[in-house]
């Protein structure tokens, strides 16, 4: 087990640090650099003041002396600094993580409850019009743009409960009630898209399961029904789905990414949306880091899980 | 062609007397009656295509003609879907919008699976340390969420539709190298391939004329269903303003903030983009879904 440990670190470690590469390049890649786009959106340029912030930005170094510069200020904790606020980019967005936080864990919590019981559901009853109604509900789910869908949400609140979504982020102890229901709708939106992945990889895997011997042997000495499919089988069938919620877990932030701007929150997601848009590079190459940084963590944290789940993973080399 | 087994299917059809046309016409009719599920997913990236293509024809008015006097107009006979902030004719609009959807989609998706097919089995071939090398860089690559690379990609690279099918294809590489570098390592171990390299075929014929004809099963349904999701990343990028530029009409720039500013006034607006995004993913799933089913049971049950 430790040194499975030790290896899912090094291959961690070792990505992140191809990823901090990408990331780099990926944001050197537009044409002419950072500074004159910042100049083309304010629309006037100045020579001396390009220069001032070149400097500043540390551009005028070599590409290889500025990449370590980054990666020195990322080991050391420092976000670096809005070139749109003139603030160190950690005090603005310290802020907008719990709101994040909060969001992507009350969808994963969404997409486990909806999906795992009808992938088991789906599965039992293979072939069914029950299954073929939730596998069309599911695939609609992958289907709709999460933006749609919150856009959808809001105007159905909007045209029939008359209820029109705060503008404004509302504290949990400001007023409570606010506060979830400003939650819990994004949440549904988001939560949704998972769901569908997580009842279609249920269903598959159950399905896989239920066709061994020892469950046939369960139902030969007359187990009961339930206890076969939810205990004996369902035990083993949970492993790819747990990959899935590692990596979906992950990959939220991309539906946050619209359901926080749609929605109005003031989260990360909106947070890198906007940096995006107004050109904030040392900002942006922060939160993508950031993220970056989050899907290895969750990655590994699966990696973990499976040793922990799976004694074959535990044994194997 | 119709007939080959691919992927693995037992089933051995003795080509029937008839013409060529006929073969092809029975296994879509079999195709049809054991996946009716997937046939409505063909049925509506047909529907799409056609639409696609014959826009011109299909389009009632022209759809970036402004008109002030006709804004935020209902579905009524002139405007069928009804009339954006702008007046602009929303079903002109979303027809010509299946023409950037798809060229869009498609192009990002033959892109990123072609590139990815190509490292996919160089590096299922060459194996070795080369093989390990691939798939780190692979993993890297994979490991950001593909919206948040699709987005940092066209921004950095600037709006233009070039440049967003390069944004939306480089997140589908990994994907592709991962699905056919697999099935290269299965065919790899064949006797026929052994065979081929008795008889002292060399190592770049063998693996495009002897190993990729092969992966052709798992390549098709990893398109379709990266259409899909291709489809959706354009939508979401033009709907953050990031993704296909004026003056061409897309959907997800129809849902982008304007119309959520008059979504109250004109749900039209909100609601029939949607739709039109939501049916194009939907199909392109199903049939995804059924071909996955039909021409490669080894993925079956993969996501």
């Amino acid at each position: 087990m430790k040194t499975y440990i030790a290896q899912r670190l090094a291959i961690a470690v070792l990505t992140l640090f191809g990823m901090s590469v990408v990331i780099f390049v990926l944001l050197r890649l537009a044409p002419g650099d950072i500074v004159d786009i910042l100049f083309a959106s304010a629309g006037y340029v100045n020579a001396a003041e390009k220069q001032a912030i070149l400097k500043d930005l540390g551009m005028d170094r070599p590409y290889w002396a500025q990449y370590i510069d980054w990666i020195t200020q990322i080991l050391t904790g420092d976000m670096g600094k809005s070139y749109r606020y003139d603030l160190p980019a950690w005090q603005i967005i310290k802020p907008l993580v719990p709101v994040t936080v909060e969001l992507a864990l009350l969808s994963i919590v969404f997409a486990v409850v909806l999906g795992v019981p009808t992938g088991v559901i789906s599965a039992v009853r293979q072939d069914t019009t029950l299954d073929y109604v939730l596998r069309v509900v599911s695939l609609s789910g992958l289907s709709m743009p999460s933006f749609w869908l919150a856009m959808v949400i809001i105007l159905g609140c909007v045209t029939w409960f008359g209820w029109i979504p705060p503008l404004t982020y509302v504290s949990p102890f400001e007023n409570f009630k606010l506060h979830v229901v400003q939650f819990v709708l994004p949440a549904l939106a988001v939560g949704y898209r998972s769901s569908a992945l997580i009842m279609r990889i249920t269903r598959s895997s159950l399905l896989e399961v239920m066709r061994e011997d020892y469950i046939r042997t369960a139902w030969a000495k007359g187990q009961n029904g339930r206890v076969v499919i939810w205990r004996h089988a369902l035990k083993n069938a949970i492993l790819p789905v747990v990959t899935v919620i590692g990596i979906e877990f992950a990959f939220l932030i991309g539906g946050l990414v619209v359901t926080e701007t749609v929605f109005n929150l003031p989260g990360v997601a909106r947070f890198l949306v906007q940096a995006i848009l107004w050109r904030d590079y040392p900002v942006v190459q922060n939160l993508v880091m950031f993220i970056a940084i989050i899907v290895i963590l969750s990655n590994l944290i699966v990696d973990m899980l499976y040793g922990v789940l799976d004694p074959r993973v535990r044994y194997g080399s | 062609m119709a007939v080959r087994p691919i992927g693995g299917e037992i089933e051995l059809t003795v080509p029937a007397a008839g013409s060529r046309r006929g073969s092809v016409g029975s296994t879509l009719w079999r195709f049809i009656r054991k996946k009716p599920l997937g046939a409505a997913g063909g049925v509506l990236i047909a529907v799409m295509v056609l639409t696609a293509v014959f826009a011109e024809v299909l389009a009632t008015h022209d759809p970036i003609a402004t008109d002030a006097a006709h804004t935020l107009e209902a579905p009524s006979a002139e405007h069928w879907l009804g009339s954006d902030h702008l007046g602009r004719d929303i079903y002109s609009r979303i027809v010509h919008g299946a023409r950037v959807s798809l060229i869009v989609g498609l192009a990002s998706t033959l892109l990123g699976s072609v590139l990815g097919g190509i490292i996919g089995l160089l590096s299922g071939y060459i194996g070795g340390k080369t093989d390990l090398v691939a798939q780190r860089v692979l993993d890297i690559l994979q490991g950001l969420p593909l919206l948040v690379l699709a987005l940092v990609m066209s921004a950095s690279l600037g709006p233009s539709i070039q440049n967003v099918v390069i944004a939306i294809s480089i997140p589908i590489i990994p994907r592709a190298a991962r699905v056919i570098r697999s099935s290269v390592l299965t065919i790899r171990e064949m006797q026929y391939i052994e065979a081929a390299g008795a008889v002292g075929v060399s190592h770049l014929r063998i693996a495009f004329r002897h190993i990729l004809p092969n992966t052709m099963g798992p390549f098709i349904v990893l398109c379709t269903a990266q259409l899909g999701s291709a489809i959706l990343v354009e939508a979401t990028l033009s709907f953050l303003g990031l993704g296909v530029p004026e003056p061409y009409p897309s959907w997800g720039r129809m849902l982008s903030v304007s119309a959520a500013e008059y979504a109250q006034k004109a749900p039209h607006l909100v609601l029939f983009p949607g739709i039109a995004i939501s049916l194009a993913v939907f199909g392109s799933n199903l049939l995804g879904d059924a071909l996955r089913d039909t021409l490669d049971p080894r993925l079956r049950g993969s996501s």
